[in-house]
């Protein structure tokens, strides 16, 4: 059992996990003194502010940060005001992204649409990532019956489609923002449940948890301080990437119906559903750029989340 | 001095199957290149076999791989040539790499079950390999069979039939060399090829692989730590440390005769001719191997040689010939007798006669898809203060089973006790009361797994600390820099997290942990098998001293004998969950033992390069759910009396004074030499290998 047997391949990632897999790979780990958890995580944070994935995130995500927070400073034109240049106007001087069926400007309805996604998706996220943390750490150390039932929750959760689901919560509870959060939190909870559960059940079988065992720890010990710490950065990697699937669902929610109280207020999903059928009569401008915000939203949040991953891993 | 490289080959008329030259190669981590071969140069000839050794880090399976062009994503050839047969690997375009390793040249890795698809059928893969270059179906099909036969699987049919998972780590480390030798290979890469497998598979692959080397016209470049696996395989051989071949020549030149100051600490690190504790410390090379990246303008040794001068500061060494083909790189080979001795060990070794730990008929028994799975039998052992009681046996033989039903991670069956100076202990660890857990503790083999790497070194000693003695606040932070002091940490790395050391202060770290409760048992389970020889040598100079100082018993679990002669007092030998042998270390080492222990003893290949016949066990170990019966380990015995051994089972009987086997065979009998053909012995037919 020597530490160069590995294949080739994981050299450059014996650094960071150190898990199972890596941590026979002594050769290329920090065997020499002079580099210590500082210096990784200084060359980490350098591979990550240099990689153009991040940056191109981070300018994309900052934007719309910065839409949501302070929108007055990105557009002197309210959401709800009525541009001289009156309805449907085409994208150019008068309008930088033309104006929608109801006069109003699109640039300026898409920089205070920001506001409402931003304030749903993280939320829902980070409610989504603590309880299906908490679960999935149980659910991996315990396994037994208290694993099968849990289980079982998850998949019932799982085989409930996310309309249906949209559906039910609205009708029963109404649309507002807390519900919208609330909804898909739940419906994140059972992926993040799965993928920590498994990190868990890596780690249980290691050996500090027998020995913790031995010397008499409690369960809640173990699992909060000695299996916790090592599967936080998975944690982390989940928070982003769900992050993006959290922007994608809640405008997905939004285009439905399921979402607001008012059809007028500036938001990305509900302009899109506004202003789709115009398309065939060559109107594309109201809802295309919505939707691009959309998607550039998504796209930006994982890149972010890519290029935390690899460095992580480089 | 000369500085000429050895010999080259323009004297043979056809071209080396290996002859690489001047490599520097660098792995990128974290967007910074980082060397990792420094200007290797050697040659493989056609038929010869030839040895990498080193420590971990120093860069063999990176030369083995780029051998063969197989380099990982982040690696690069920064200069140097790469020849295979007059080719230049480094020139080759994808599509003639991929020939030359269909055609040419073929690798085995460690770890046999990683290296086959588990859901295809062994005939399928192996066919695979013969379709690979062209053959038919059908004809590849009986290519296969030819090929399993070849590597001495006597019922290759049936084999053909089989899944990975129905094979033993053994049989399927040789269908991979059947894989490998399928193409007929100028060159085989065989990369610590058993070092995942028991001492007696080891051995059986290694008679293989020197069997089919005299069938065969490849060249063999063959990667192990194992010094004894080199000597008794290779021609030649080269001593690799940080990315550097410091020494090389035949085999009995380098290992008898050492030219390097790092071959000569390797060698003066492992137990050697039968050495015990009580004989002289283990050396331990000071210090680490140099990190990959590191900057070595001159000696890459400099940091860790005894005789270094400033002349090694400033001059890069030359290359020093000895004798015929045999040359060291160092400007003091002259000197190398000034390399210290290990120290003499002055301190006697006291064996208490009180006993600690006794361990009473107890049996373990794990129920199994509603089969009752014997792991342990009625198991008799007792610990005295200040006893090492070495425990060998091949995997599976219930050596940890053991060694958890004493910390108590499971209850034992019914009937049996373990007492703690007589006083019966309760099963389970939750049940047990304070004293009874802290008397207990565990050293594990793997310290990567054992530490949690999200801790510092000083939050895991003191939690032990403050858990196991009750002791809190200052007295715990004393309390913890002084195990840290007794196991040679410094304070500096009490604020380390486990990753940021090397193997062997993490295994330091663990056994800190370990004696935090001022145990009176440590379990050591393989505590050294996953380091480096010179690291090994550490760790048992230290758990030796530790030993005398503490009074501390240790039940000392290990498949390396060579360590367990060298600390253990007393040693027993398990099989099938069963105490077999068990005796002084003097008595097991004197001629007379159980067959089993026989066959064990034979198959560890020696460093000293003395040949012994060794005894074949065959098959792999029966299943504890459905143990043979009579003597259960009639099955694989050379000296089986039929009509007996299948019925009776026989007893612990005592030899001499504490010497006691499980045998029905009488100390003439067990005397008598047994000459048993090797190759006879791997042709036998996997009996029963689903058992």
């Amino acid at each position: 059992m020597t530490d160069d047997m590995m294949p080739p391949e994981v050299l450059g990632s014996a650094e960071l996990v150190g898990d199972g897999t890596a941590t026979q790979f002594e050769v290329t780990k920090t065997k020499q003194p002079g580099e210590g958890k500082k210096q990784i995580r200084k060359e980490q944070l350098r591979v990550l502010y240099t990689s153009p994935g991040f940056i191109f995130g981070v300018i994309i995500v900052g934007f719309w940060v910065l839409a949501a927070v302070l929108p007055g400073l990105l557009t002197t034109v309210g959401e709800k005001e009525f541009v001289e240049v009156g309805p449907r106007v085409k994208p150019g001087s008068d309008a930088w992204l033309g104006t929608d069926k109801n006069g109003w400007d699109v640039y300026a309805r898409i920089i205070y649409g920001a506001r409402p996604i931003l304030i749903v998706a993280p939320v829902a996220t980070a409610m989504a990532v603590i309880v299906g943390t908490m679960l999935g750490l149980i659910m991996g150390y315990y396994r037994g019956w208290v694993d099968e039932v849990l289980s079982r929750v998850i998949e019932a959760i799982l085989s409930i489609p996310i309309i249906l689901m949209a559906i039910l919560v609205v009708f029963t509870f109404g649309r507002s923002t807390p519900v919208i959060i609330g909804t898909i939190a739940v419906l994140f909870v059972p992926a993040i449940t799965r993928t920590i559960r498994s990190a868990a059940i890596s780690e249980s079988d290691l050996d500090y948890v027998m020995s913790a065992k031995m010397r008499g720890e409690s369960g809640l010990f173990i699992v909060s301080r000695e299996i916790l710490p090592n599967v936080i950065g998975l944690v982390v990697v989940e928070l982003t990437v769900r992050l993006g699937y959290a922007v994608f669902t809640y405008a997905t929610l939004a285009f439905l119906g399921f979402v607001g109280s008012n059809i007028t207020d500036a938001d990305w999903g509900i302009d899109v559903s506004q202003n789709y059928e115009q398309i065939v009569r060559d109107i594309w401008w109201p809802s295309i750029f919505p939707a691009i915000a959309i998607a550039s939203m998504v796209i930006g949040v994982n890149l972010i989340a890519d290029s935390i991953d690899k460095a992580l891993k480089s | 001095m000369t500085t000429t490289e050895p010999q080259p080959t323009e004297t043979e008329a056809e071209h080396p199957a290996l002859a690489i030259d001047g490599l520097e190669m660098s792995y990128i981590v974290r967007g910074t290149p980082r060397a990792v071969l420094r200007g290797v140069s050697f040659e493989v000839r056609a038929g010869e076999a030839y040895g990498l050794v080193g420590e971990s880090g120093c860069g063999k399976s990176t030369t083995a791989y780029a051998a063969l062009r197989y380099l990982p994503g982040n690696g690069r050839i920064d200069a140097g040539r790469v020849e295979s047969g007059g080719q230049e690997l480094t020139a080759m375009s994808g599509r003639e790499l991929r020939e030359f390793r269909a055609q040419r040249a073929s690798m085995v890795f460690q770890d046999p079950v990683q290296a086959v698809n588990p859901v295809l059928k062994i005939g399928k893969q192996v066919a695979e390999a013969f379709e690979v270059m062209g053959q038919s179906k059908s004809e590849a099909h009986a290519s296969a069979l030819a090929a399993l036969k070849r590597v001495r699987i006597a019922a290759p049919e049936s084999v053909m039939e089989r899944y990975p998972h129905q094979l033993s780590g053994g049989m399927l480390q040789r269908v991979v060399i059947a894989m490998a030798l399928a193409c007929d290979p100028t060159l085989l890469v065989l990369d610590e090829p058993t070092t995942g497998l028991d001492a007696t598979v080891e051995a059986e692959v290694l008679d293989l692989v020197r069997d089919l080397r005299s069938e065969l016209n490849s060249a063999i470049l063959l990667i192990a730590h194992n010094l004894g696996v080199i000597r008794t395989m290779c021609d030649r051989v080269g001593v690799m440390y940080a990315g550097r071949i410091v020494e090389e020549g035949t085999v009995d030149e380098v290992f008898d005769n050492p030219s390097h100051p790092y071959t000569k600490g390797l060698l003066n690190s492992i137990p050697r001719r039968g050495l015990r504790k009580t004989d002289r410390e283990l050396f331990a090379i000071p210090g680490s191997a140099p990190p990959i990246g590191a900057s070595l303008p001159t000696c890459t040794y400099i940091d860790r040689c005894p005789i270094a001068t400033d002349i090694c500061r400033t001059d890069v060494p030359p290359i020093v010939d000895r004798s015929d083909g045999h040359w060291t790189r160092c400007h003091h080979a002259d000197r190398i007798g000034d390399v210290p001795e290990p120290q003499e060990v002055t301190v006697e070794y006291n064996v208490g006669n009180e006993q600690v730990i006794g361990v009473n008929g107890v049996s373990k028994t794990f129920r199994q898809r509603g089969h009752d799975v014997p792991a342990l039998v009625s198991v008799d052992l007792g610990f005295a203060e200040g006893e090492t009681l070495g425990l060998v046996g091949e995997s599976g033989s219930g050596k940890s089973t053991l060694a958890k039903t004493m910390l108590g991670v499971h209850a034992a069956d019914e009937g049996g006790s373990i007492t703690l100076r007589g006083r019966k202990m309760a099963g389970k660890a939750t049940a047990r009361v304070e004293e009874s857990v802290r008397a207990i503790s565990m050293v594990f083999q793997n310290p990567d797994s054992a530490l949690n790497r999200a801790w510092t070194v000083r939050r895991i000693l003191h939690r032990s600390v403050v858990k196991l003695t009750g002791v809190r606040g200052a007295a715990a932070d004393k309390r913890v820099e002084e195990i840290a002091e007794a196991m040679q940490l410094s304070p500096r790395h009490l604020d380390m997290r486990p990753r940021q050391l090397s193997g062997g202060l993490k295994q330091r770290v663990a056994i800190a942990r370990a004696f935090a409760g001022d145990p009176e048992v440590v379990v050591c389970d393989e505590p050294t098998s996953a380091l480096d020889v010179s690291v090994q040598a550490a760790i048992l100079n230290l758990l030796a001293g530790l030993q005398n100082d503490e009074r501390t018993s240790y039940l000392f679990i290990s498949h390396d004998i060579g360590v367990v002669r060298y600390l253990a007092d007393r040693i027993a030998v398990m099989y099938l969950g069963r105490i077999m042998e068990i005796g002084s270390t003097a008595t097991m080492f004197n001629g007379t033992n159980h067959p089993y222990t026989e066959a064990l003893l034979s198959a560890v290949p020696s460093v000293d390069g003395i040949a012994e016949d060794r005894i074949p066990l065959v098959g792999a170990i029966p299943s504890p759910a459905n143990p043979p019966s009579g003597c259960v380990f009639h099955t694989r015995c050379h000296r089986a009396i039929e009509g007996l051994c299948e019925v009776t089972e026989p007893q612990m009987v005592e030899l001499s004074a504490g010497h006691s086997i499980k045998c029905h065979l009488t100390v003439e009998q067990l005397s008598e030499p047994v000459h048993i053909d090797p190759a006879a012995v791997l042709a036998v037919a996997i009996d029963d290998p689903l058992a």
